[in-house]
């Protein structure tokens, strides 16, 4: 074996992985059809898709989670059979997956011990464990402190925390499922930046992703998967947003929307001088004053973590505010529960839909008069009114194309973009005053996204104040009449769409205040 | 080959009666082993079990004698279970409800109309059981206090409670020193089936049930239970009164065991004594989960119990079996049921080689 065989992690690369022909069923669907796939080493092969297309069935017979119905994994030239993720980890083949598997009460190396035999025993190794994440941390650059515990870390630490694990285990491949969707941009930065260099070492990488644009970043290949096929491989030095867009979708995808001019009417809601706290206690809202107006959509854009997701609690009333105050409608409703703010019409289309925003274990049915449910006409005399209910409920899913099987079964077994429609034609059928929208499109596909969109610009024409809370700048800028930026809770300024862009709301997210309208000049 | 755990995409109903019918042969066959190594005939144990739970009418009447505190206080732990609220203080409630009754029944007889009798002392047995789960409920849902604890605590209270009264002040001085009160009027006597000691508690499970089944799928506070029981934070965003909610379905959880204790003193003993329960309390959290919580299938999963406890007895008495082998085919029987619940969200499925690869079937001739 020579030199340049190895890893800077001491581990043989891997020249070459390929899935052939993968099959795989599940009662009532095929999620993998035939499916060819390679990576080399020294590269990185993004694997793009709507969910749903067949992704993560692909990687997790790669990394044995799942047996294939048919097909091959060849590796090095040799037929291998992975029946489940210790084989998958022997061949060096690891998996990061979107939802962290750390343990939040114990430190990294506890974490990256777990597991794994112990040099000594029945004792634990933990010294031992330290020095070689040190090593680990030092060749790939990647900075970790093996003594903190899980919990004191921000997102973007303790992905690293999970690399150091796939790394401490040996993996010359790495599978990244999804990694970007819990990161800030910077994170997502520093991130492409420890990618590339392992990359440059050797090591394989395969990308999961249905962002175009971090795929057009980071990878040397793309291959579009779609309906559970494949659709093409190529390199992504000629792919452009569009191309892959239509590869993904299977048509033409319409990036920029026809905004008709709305004329905007009185504020609907204006939140002056607002102040909360954090769930740490610590200081979240420092001050916020905004005016959001019927018939607009007012953008609120920032990087996570600055205050959004409070003003949206404090806004809907789940969360208590320390000054300030709030009004619909003219009326000081700081205080009132979420139920009393439903009452008057205001809706919020919660950032963790499957948490805040729904029960899943209740069918679509119930899940769809979750707000109204006490009101007549579901419930008269406090008994339910189960035919209006199902009428109700058939409406919507026909009047929302929500795909599923039918109006009973449990909202858990429906895919994310489909969560997303109930919630948000819930929420929209009441008629609301106020949207609160809080990433309403984040983790959609592309046709899902394109759906919302299109709802909360019917919305706007219709004279609802919607207050859009999201970290894609590209859906803010445009869907968004004006654009707030938030930093550190405090408004840095307001501007409207038109004059906007990119570079300057990237300025005011960053905390850059002082000489912003010199800085407007020279970016225009 | 290779066998394979899936998940099942939708619950089948045949999986649902099969899995159980399984399950239960299982169990006997696990039981079957067992006896065998101590020494008795399984088939004559199974059929002298058989016998005696369900051989008769008045067989058939023992069962529901055990099986109906099972169903009352069964109703009551799903009703807390289904709210998150790990209640295990159904043998306090009930306790504490049999105290109640048997006070009203020594204490107010010639106070009220003959008639009034029988319902005060079983609404006195409900009020006290709600009162038992309310102070638990009410420390977690306004403080936060952890209610396996309070609950837990509470049933010592309750049970040494009883016992100082029937020990100390209400003990009848005519009981040559036994210790339990008199006997009560005949008017606060539970009615009873002819010939049998299965009493009217039966009708008030059965009601209770379908009621419950009711109120859980039909009402809009069934629905806002389950939404606080699925997913406080939706509740909360829908502003559904979480706190108050709990405290509410507490209050009726232990009113449903503070029941089954007004019925056991008024329906079996006729007097508060000694054994009031046989741990039904405890015995009704495993009722709620095998039967998932559902308040129809308490009934049956009741009744299954009550055998088991009756079908115990009778291999003692008629088997000649130590005493701890009833308890130990109970366990048997338990076990196998719990676990094949889990067949019925899930299937085995077996995989299969691919002929057509020739690797495959290469690797398979090496091993044979």
């Amino acid at each position: 074996m020579s030199e340049s065989e190895l890893l800077p992690s001491g581990r043989r690369r891997i020249d070459l992985l390929e899935l052939k022909g993968i099959v795989k069923r599940f009662p009532g669907v095929l999620a993998n059809d035939h499916i060819d796939f390679e990576v080399c080493s020294g590269e990185v092969h993004a694997l793009l898709g709507e969910n749903g297309a067949g992704k993560s069935t692909l990687m997790k017979i790669l990394y044995g989670l799942y047996s294939p119905d048919e097909g091959e994994i060849w590796l090095n030239g040799k037929r291998v059979e992975i029946h489940n993720p210790t084989d998958a980890i022997n061949l060096g083949i690891g998996m990061i997956h979107q939802h962290f598997m750390l343990v939040e009460t114990l430190t990294v190396a506890e974490n990256v011990a777990l597991g794994l035999p112990s040099s000594r025993g029945p004792l634990t190794d933990l010294e031992r464990v330290s020095k070689r994440i040190l090593e680990l941390a030092d060749i790939y650059g990647l900075d970790v402190d093996p003594e903190a515990y899980i919990w004191q870390l921000a997102v973007g630490q303790r992905q690293r925390v999970e690399i150091i694990k796939a790394l401490y285990r040996g993996a010359a491949l790495l599978i990244l499922d999804e990694p970007t969707a819990v990161l800030t941009p910077q994170e997502v930065d520093e991130f492409f930046v420890t990618i590339r260099q392992m990359v440059e070492d050797g090591h394989s990488v395969i990308f999961i992703s249905h962002k175009l644009h971090e795929v057009l970043a980071i990878s040397q290949r793309v291959t579009v998967l779609r309906d559970g096929r494949r659709i093409d491989s190529c390199p992504t030095a000629g792919c452009t947003k569009a191309s892959l867009a239509r590869m993904m979708v299977g048509r033409e995808v319409i990036m920029k929307h026809d905004k008709p001019p709305v004329d905007r009417g009185e504020p609907r809601l204006v939140v002056q001088n607002l102040h909360a706290m954090s769930d740490r206690g610590t200081p979240a809202l420092q001050g916020v004053d905004l005016e959001v107006y019927s018939g607009e959509i007012l953008g609120l854009a920032g990087v996570s973590g600055n205050g959004q997701r409070e003003l949206a609690e404090v806004v809907t009333g789940l969360r208590p505010l320390t000054e300030g105050k709030v009004l619909l409608e003219g009326q000081d409703v700081a205080g009132n529960d979420p139920g009393t703010l439903t009452d008057r019409m205001l809706a919020y289309i919660p950032e963790e839909r499957m948490k805040d925003g729904m029960v899943q274990e209740f069918s679509v049915a119930e899940n769809t008069i979750l707000r109204d449910h006490h009101k007549q006409p579901f419930s008269r005399s406090g008994l339910l009114m189960l035919r209006t209910i199902a009428g109700y409920a058939d409406d919507l899913i026909r009047k929302f194309q929500v795909k599923t099987p039918s109006r009973e079964t449990p909202a858990k077994s429906l895919s994310g973009g489909n969560i997303q429609k109930v919630v948000l034609a819930r929420e929209i059928s009441r008629g609301p005053r106020v949207l609160i929208a809080a990433q309403p499109t984040r983790g959609l596909d592309i046709g899902a996204m394109e759906y919302v969109h299109a709802r909360l610009l019917e919305q706007r024409e219709q004279g609802t104040a919607i207050l859009l809370i999201s970290e894609d700048l590209d859906e803010i800028l445009g869907l968004a009449d004006r654009i707030a930026v938030i930093y550190e809770g405090k408004i840095m300024g307001v501007v409207d769409a038109d004059d906007a862009t990119p570079e300057y709301l990237g300025l005011l997210m960053a905390g850059v205040e002082a000489e912003t309208e010199l800085l407007a000049q020279n970016t225009c | 080959m290779r066998i394979i755990f899936e998940k099942r995409q939708s619950i089948s109903r045949r999986a649902m009666v099969l899995v159980p019918v399984v399950s239960f042969l299982v169990s006997l066959l696990l039981g079957a082993i067992l006896l065998l190594i101590s020494g008795a005939n399984p088939f004559e144990t199974y059929a002298a079990m058989a016998r005696g739970t369900f051989g008769s009418t008045y067989n058939f009447s023992e069962t529901l004698v055990k099986a109906i505190p099972l169903m009352l206080t069964g109703l009551g732990v799903s009703i807390a279970f289904r709210m998150r609220f790990w209640n295990i203080g159904a043998e306090g409630q009930l306790t504490l409800g049999g105290v109640a009754a048997a006070w009203v029944a020594l204490y107010w007889a010639g106070r009220v109309p003959a008639f009034l009798l029988l319902p005060l002392a079983i609404l006195a047995g409900m009020v006290a059981g709600a009162l038992w789960a309310g102070v638990p409920a009410f420390l977690k849902a306004y403080l936060g206090v952890d209610e396996t604890l309070t609950t837990l605590m509470l049933n010592y209270v309750a049970i040494l409670f009883a016992a100082h009264l029937y020990y100390g002040p209400w003990r009848d001085p005519q009981g040559y020193g036994f210790p339990g009160t008199a006997q009560f009027d005949p008017s606060v006597w539970l009615p009873r089936l002819v010939g049998t000691r299965a009493h009217l508690g039966l009708i008030f499970a059965i009601v209770l049930a379908l009621a419950l089944w009711f109120v859980l799928n039909r009402t809009r506070w069934g629905f806002e239970l389950k939404i606080i029981g699925e997913n406080q934070v939706a509740a909360r965003y829908l502003g559904i009164g979480i706190a108050r909610n709990i405290v509410l379905a507490l209050l009726l959880s232990g009113a449903l065991s503070g029941l089954a204790g007004a019925c056991e003193v008024t329906g079996i003993s006729r007097r508060l004594q000694q054994g009031l329960s046989i741990g039904y309390g405890y015995t009704a959290i495993i009722v709620a989960w095998m039967a998932q919580l559902n308040p129809i299938a308490v009934l049956f999963v009741a009744i299954l119990m009550g055998a088991l406890l009756v079908g115990g007895d009778q291999v003692q008495m008629t088997m000649g079996l130590p005493a701890s082998m009833g308890l130990v085919l109970q366990g048997m029987i338990l076990f196998p049921m719990l676990a094949g619940s889990l067949f019925t969200e899930y299937r085995l499925r077996i995989v299969r080689p691919e002929k057509t690869d020739p690797l495959a079937s290469e690797t398979v001739e090496a091993a044979s």
